[in-house]
């Protein structure tokens, strides 16, 4: 297996106020070993709210700039609009979102700003709920999982919602899913964003939650690892919204994915059987757009 | 040099000669005018700025944050449903001490859908920690604008510049537009205090626990008490280079004045002719118009209220449940004062309806013939039929 070595000098610091096996503080690390320095992060409303610490620390050596739980998209916009005019226009404006703040209340604010073409790199950390006030379900929540707010035997029936085919149909020049559990190809990912700067740029990482999936902490990279090796998060770019390229092949039953995690404990064979189907139809269709033989 | 605007076009050029950097906004009637002739001004090169046409208001207030966080001047324009939709972001800018300019057209909330003037927009914002200026003419709104920037930057805190929708904004005056070289002199470049700066990186606008929150709101309402007297030294160097000289609070004929008619906006035109008219029949009349809301200048207000029998406070906006807003204020300037003048609250004008001088001339005779206010506050012009129809 490769080796990856990550910087010893990362503009994240050793200490911030995530859970233990946070996942989202597993992709800060790793977005930033791709961006480097020179990158300022727009944060609205969420559990990186927290973790980037509490006045006056800051888990960040870079400027942070948080906001309202809406505003990602356009914050970034008037940012970026503010560099160009003071001659800064190389930085980097990393907008940094999580589910809730890219799939619901912040999709106006995004869909407003990759529409204008944003010179800024628009990321959605996917724990898959409103984590950070207790686990509520979101449109990123998946099929089968118990929340807060889809408890009990009212867990979630509907879909996750496809986000970057939303994006995609923004054509705008790169959009692309990375894991928490690929950590070579999400760095690489992300140095991918940053050379193809000019345009909107949007990721879609998958950073597992140990408390709100009911995981020990240290199984949070081995369970986002499954999600992609069962297809339920299939690694993949757009290019220009038309080219897919998937990047990895996952030949594991979801079965494996889901056993062990609190979340989804209360599912039956069939319903298991139901999600098997519905990751099945949804990777078949996905190697159709990448033009692949099935 | 002499032109004639319509009010909106007054603050637009006012924008264009403080060299805004970035502008954000969504359209909303009456509000569009001042936009559109700033689009016109990035498009041909008159200004040096980004036009950002973001998708919604929430939005253009989260860009000028952006934008004005990221050390540019910044500037956006709403109206009505716009700036309620903005009301969280009102918070953050105040909170996060960013200068930014917002010019605001007072206009009706619905239902009905009702495009004509109104404050009640604007004044249910009054604690959102914005500098509040109501403007009366072209030229106030054009000064006013100038005079906003300057005062923005010298306390680090937002600044909404009002204006009545149609009355003042579709209103063509003759507007006195001063030269760039006087407005640099007013405004120099944008010096922000702190900025997005990779080579100071801070974290704005973090968690912050109940040990330190107090402290900052504090702050900034020491910078909210010190935007009278920032007025005042502003408005010095303003008459310095332009002649005139923008006053926050205006007396007009207030020392000898049994009565004090109280006013904001565009209604201050209409009542200065009034007030001319009845001194001129030997009444005893004055003035007061209020120009800064936010911060409520209760000191001037009370100086020149102070030998008042009666003071009448004219409302084009109302506080259900309360009363007219202006009207509350007043009275909460003058209610530690032994022996205070009543305030009479009188509400007219609301969704557009013209406040005429015949309308200024009734509330004067209430005012006059009646000892105390017969009610929290008085309703003027209503039409008792459409009241009766509608009444539950
Ligand atoms: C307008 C508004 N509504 C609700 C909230 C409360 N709130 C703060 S963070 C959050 C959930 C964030 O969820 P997500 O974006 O998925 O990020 P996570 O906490 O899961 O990392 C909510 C609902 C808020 N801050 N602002
Ligand atoms: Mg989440």
């Amino acid at each position: 297996m490769a080796q990856l070595t990550l910087d010893k000098e990362s503009p994240m610091l050793s200490g911030h106020l995530g859970c233990p096996g946070c996942g989202a503080a597993i992709a800060m690390k790793f977005a930033l070993q791709g961006l480097g320095e020179k990158t300022m992060v727009v944060l609205p409303a969420s559990c990186w709210g927290v973790i980037s610490g509490p006045y006056p620390q800051s888990s960040l050596k870079i400027p942070i700039m948080n906001m309202a739980f809406a505003t990602a998209g356009a914050a970034a916009s008037g940012l970026r609009a503010a560099l160009e005019m003071t001659g800064r226009g190389d930085t980097t404006v990393l907008s940094w979102a999580g589910d809730g703040g890219t799939f619901d209340i912040g999709l106006q604010s995004l869909s407003g700003a990759v529409e204008r073409n944003e010179d800024c790199i628009f990321v959605c950390y996917d724990n898959e709920a409103y984590m950070n006030t207790g686990v509520q379900r979101s449109s990123a929540t998946p099929f089968g999982m118990r929340t807060t707010t889809t408890p009990g035997g009212r867990w979630k029936r509907t879909r996750k919602k496809n986000i970057v085919e939303i994006l995609a149909a923004h054509r705008i020049p790169y959009a692309a899913t990375a894991s928490i559990g690929f950590a070579a190809d999400m760095i690489a990912k992300f140095k991918k964003a940053a050379a193809l700067k000019g345009g909107s740029r949007f990721i879609h990482v998958f950073a597992s939650c140990p408390t709100g999936w009911r995981i020990p902490s240290e199984a949070s990279v081995k369970v986002a690892r499954l999600a992609v090796e069962s297809n339920v998060f299939p690694l993949y770019e757009v290019e220009d919204g038309v080219r897919y390229t998937i990047n990895h092949h996952g030949r594991r039953k979801v079965a494996e994915y889901l056993e062990g995690q609190g979340r989804f404990r209360h599912l039956s064979a069939q319903d298991i059987a139901t999600i098997q189907a519905q990751v099945d139809a949804q990777w078949a269709f996905l190697r159709r757009r990448a033009q692949e033989e099935t | 040099m002499k032109q004639v605007h319509e009010g909106s076009h007054a603050v637009s050029e006012a924008v264009r000669l403080a060299r805004v950097q970035v502008i954000s906004a969504y359209p909303i009637t009456p509000q569009t005018h001042i936009v559109e002739a700033l689009s016109d001004y990035c498009a041909d090169g008159r200004l040096d700025a980004r036009f950002l046409c973001v998708e919604s208001e929430h939005s253009a207030m989260a860009a000028a944050i952006g934008a004005s966080l990221g050390g540019v001047r910044a500037f956006t324009a709403t109206s009505s449903h716009g700036l309620a939709y903005m009301h969280e972001l009102l918070h953050w800018a105040a909170g996060s001490r960013l200068p930014i300019v917002m010019a605001e057209v007072n206009r009706a909330l619905g239902p009905g859908w009702n495009i004509w003037t109104d404050q009640t927009d604007s004044l249910s914002q009054r604690d959102t920690g914005w500098i509040q200026l109501y403007c009366e003419d072209g030229q106030d709104a054009l000064d006013t604008t100038l005079m906003a920037f300057g005062l923005a930057e010298m306390l680090n805190l937002p600044v909404m510049v009002v204006l009545d929708a149609f009355f003042l904004s579709h209103t063509y005056e003759p507007v006195d537009v001063p030269d760039q070289d006087s407005v640099d002199r007013l405004l120099p470049p944008f010096a922000p205090r702190f900025r997005l700066d990779c080579e100071h990186a801070f974290n704005f606008g973090q968690m912050v626990p109940p040990a330190r929150y107090m402290e900052m709101r504090y702050n900034l309402q020491l910078a909210m008490q010190a935007a009278e007297a920032g007025f005042a030294q502003l408005a010095a160097k303003f008459e310095e280079l332009f002649g005139r000289r923008p006053q926050a609070v205006e007396a007009l004929a207030c020392a000898d004045a049994q009565i004090v008619l109280v006013t904001s906006g565009t209604v201050t035109s209409t009542c200065r002719q009034v007030v001319r008219d009845l001194r001129r029949n030997g009444e005893k009349v004055g003035l007061l118009k209020i120009g800064m809301f936010r911060p409520f200048p209760a000191d001037s207000v009370r100086r020149h209220l102070s030998r008042a029998a009666k003071v009448a406070v004219v409302d084009r906006n109302f506080s259900f449940g309360a009363g007219g807003i202006f009207a509350q204020e007043v009275r909460a300037a003058l209610c530690n004062r032994q022996g205070h003048a009543p305030v009479f609250s009188y509400v007219a004008g609301l969704g557009g309806r013209d406040i005429t001088p015949r309308t200024l001339m009734e509330i004067y005779d209430q005012t006059r013939r009646t000892a105390t206010p017969p009610d929290e506050s008085i309703w003027i012009g209503l039409d008792a039929e459409q009241v009766k129809t509608w009444r539950n």
